[in-house]
């Protein structure tokens, strides 16, 4: 039967989102000031090998599992407050995490993507706090995850007040602004395997459960009464899949700075490759997530070689770029007949 | 349970939404295998009063379901034997027509279970019942107002409840699917399902067994659809802008100009 045709297309496009995974990373570890040489010559020669095993392959499976975990939180943002348009740091997690590298940055001063590994700790966790704290004052503000708007308000408000103490730290403390800049933009550069096994890690219990709350979304794409009418239990379902979000966001925020639109734009363009249930999609965005964020990686290294962009520059372009893309196929699909 | 049964009852039932009070205490009851339409102007409270009997609302008062008290049911149990359609819910265009039926089935399938057999052979069922079946791998997006409709129509009924409550079924669908649908109502009737709709085409809602006609929300008659009785009340519910005409054995509502 075709239905069953539809869901080997998934499966087909989840196979080619995992080999373009794979070749990204090996490109990603192929590619890099000293070149591809680094790569051949990397069995006898130890420089090169730490070059190519402690230092791109690592970038290159960190960038992956951070783009993963923002496909996947993208997913279930705008499965969770069924908007198109949502992403994940809706919740308040990406002022937090910049408001917790300001103050950690403020007093501790410092690069945030030093390469000393207590201050890139004390910031990854900073940011990390700092992300989950402004969730959880989200969800208190909003009063639980019922109300989706009063959920997506508490979101922006918060957003809004953390961003601005951020700021008013940034201004007040002038020596910080190159650091925040830098954890603003986003950054992949700094990611070792300590990052990249915490990352794949978090990802797998968030894909996991994601994975088994997938229903849900499937069900409330229905509407909520239509959810509930069903005998789904949707108030702990629906503070599961915030946690997960919020895990999943607060982790890949950590790591790698604020990385932009990834999170918007993998699940779009899943869907716009494959119509299917939300198990699939939670899945295939967290793919294509990883692709993307390797993409642009990648990218980010060649452009300008051998100097390097910050990635989230080029997922802002790019990202940019694709959702008027998108607004504009939107609007003349629904000009036509 | 004998065909004489009743499968939903109402008991002093008032329902406030955002602080004010729409349903001024319901005593309803519904005869199983029996089709109920309600009707009544406007902001009468007719949806209202479909999403209470779903359980949907908070309310105060007793709703019975078979017997049993429905806010002390099992969600499960409580979501097979009733199935709900709303009205103006809002769907995403991204689901295929396959999978919006199949989440009919949600009711009956363990969590994580794959779909059974049955399950795929009552959705077949209920998108061919609905005539969408030649479109099962179409995303909800791609298809027409009415087409979205029977979709919608084809979950509610994919759940197989006792009970199905529908809020306006017949929207955007073009007269062939209206008298498709008036069939699939006899079928699931005479198969002992109860069926409660809210429809504003009075001249449809005269085709039911029974007829709940409400004004502000209360009740102001219930009786069977052939009634003239009943007649006078819809009529008067509407400012007599109305009548109620037999025409080749079926009634008809004509406007009074």
């Amino acid at each position: 039967m075709t239905y069953q045709g539809a869901r080997c297309s998934a499966r087909v496009v989840a196979l080619g989102l995992l080999m373009l995974c794979a070749l990204g990373i090996a490109l990603g570890s192929a590619v890099g000031s000293t070149g591809i040489e680094s790569w051949f010559s990397a069995l006898h020669d130890d420089t090169a090998w730490q070059i190519v095993w402690d230092i791109r392959l690592p970038r290159s499976v960190g960038a992956c599992a951070a783009g993963a975990l923002l496909g996947l939180a993208g997913a279930l943002a705008q499965g969770l407050f069924r908007n198109p348009l949502a992403d994940p740091y809706l919740l308040g997690s990406a002022s937090g995490a910049s408001l917790g590298v300001a103050v950690a940055l403020a007093l501790f001063g410092g690069n945030p993507f030093a390469a000393e590994f207590l201050v890139r700790l004390g910031l990854t966790g900073a940011a990390f706090v700092g992300a989950v704290l402004a969730v959880l004052l989200t969800l208190v503000l909003a009063r639980g995850v019922q109300h989706t708007l009063r959920l997506l308000l508490a979101g922006v408000i918060v957003g809004v007040v953390f961003g601005a103490v951020a700021s008013l730290i940034t201004l007040m403390r002038p020596d910080v602004l190159q650091g925040m800049q830098g954890f603003l933009l986003g950054s992949t550069s700094f990611i070792g395997w300590n990052a990249c096994v915490l990352m794949l890690g978090v990802l797998l219990v968030c894909l996991v459960l994601a994975f088994a709350l997938s229903r849900v979304l499937d069900a409330l794409s229905l509407g909520e009464s239509t959810a509930l009418s069903l005998g789904l239990p949707l108030v702990p379902m629906r503070v599961a899949l915030v946690c997960v979000l919020a895990l999943a966001t607060g982790t890949a925020v950590a790591q790698t700075g604020l990385v932009a639109f990834v999170g918007l734009a993998a699940p779009h363009l899943v869907r716009s490759v494959v119509k299917t249930q939300h198990n699939w999609i939670v899945l295939l965005s967290a793919l294509m997530g990883g692709v993307l964020l390797l993409a642009a990686d990648l990218l980010a290294r060649l452009l300008l070689s051998p100097q390097e962009m910050p990635v989230g520059v080029l997922t802002a372009v790019l990202g940019g770029g694709y959702l008027l893309w998108l607004m504009y196929r939107s609007q003349t699909s629904r000009a036509a007949p | 349970m004998t065909a004489t049964s009743v499968a939903l009852r109402l008991s002093d039932v008032h329902v406030s939404l955002g602080g004010h009070e729409v349903l001024h205490g319901i005593d309803l009851s519904f005869t199983a295998g029996r089709w109920t339409s309600v009707v009544g102007p406007n902001g009468a409270g007719k949806s209202t009063l479909l999403k209470t009997m779903a359980g949907l609302l908070p309310v105060t008062g007793r709703i019975f379901l078979f017997d049993q008290a429905l806010v002390a049911m099992d969600r499960k149990q409580r979501a097979q034997q009733l199935s709900w359609l709303g009205q103006n819910e809002s769907a995403s265009d991204d689901l295929r027509v396959w999978d919006v039926v199949m989440l009919g089935r949600i009711p009956h399938q363990d969590w994580l279970a794959a779909p059974s057999v049955k399950d795929h052979a009552v959705v077949e069922t209920a998108l061919q019942a609905t005539g969408a079946w030649h479109w099962r791998d179409r995303s909800l997006g791609q298809l027409s107002g009415g087409e979205r409709q029977r979709v919608l129509l084809a979950r509610a009924m994919a759940v197989q409840a006792q009970v199905m409550l529908m809020d306006e079924p017949l929207a955007n669908l073009d007269p062939p699917h209206q008298v498709d649908w008036l069939e699939q109502v006899r079928c699931l009737t005479s198969q002992n399902t109860t069926v409660v709709s809210v429809l504003h085409e009075v001249g449809m809602a005269l085709h039911a067994d029974d007829l709940v006609v409400m004004q502000a929300g209360r009740v102001v008659h219930q009786g069977p659809c052939a009634d003239a009785v009943t007649h006078r009340a819809v009529e008067a519910v509407f400012d007599k802008r109305i009548a109620i005409h037999a025409l080749d054995g079926q009634w008809v509502a004509v406007p009074k100009l």
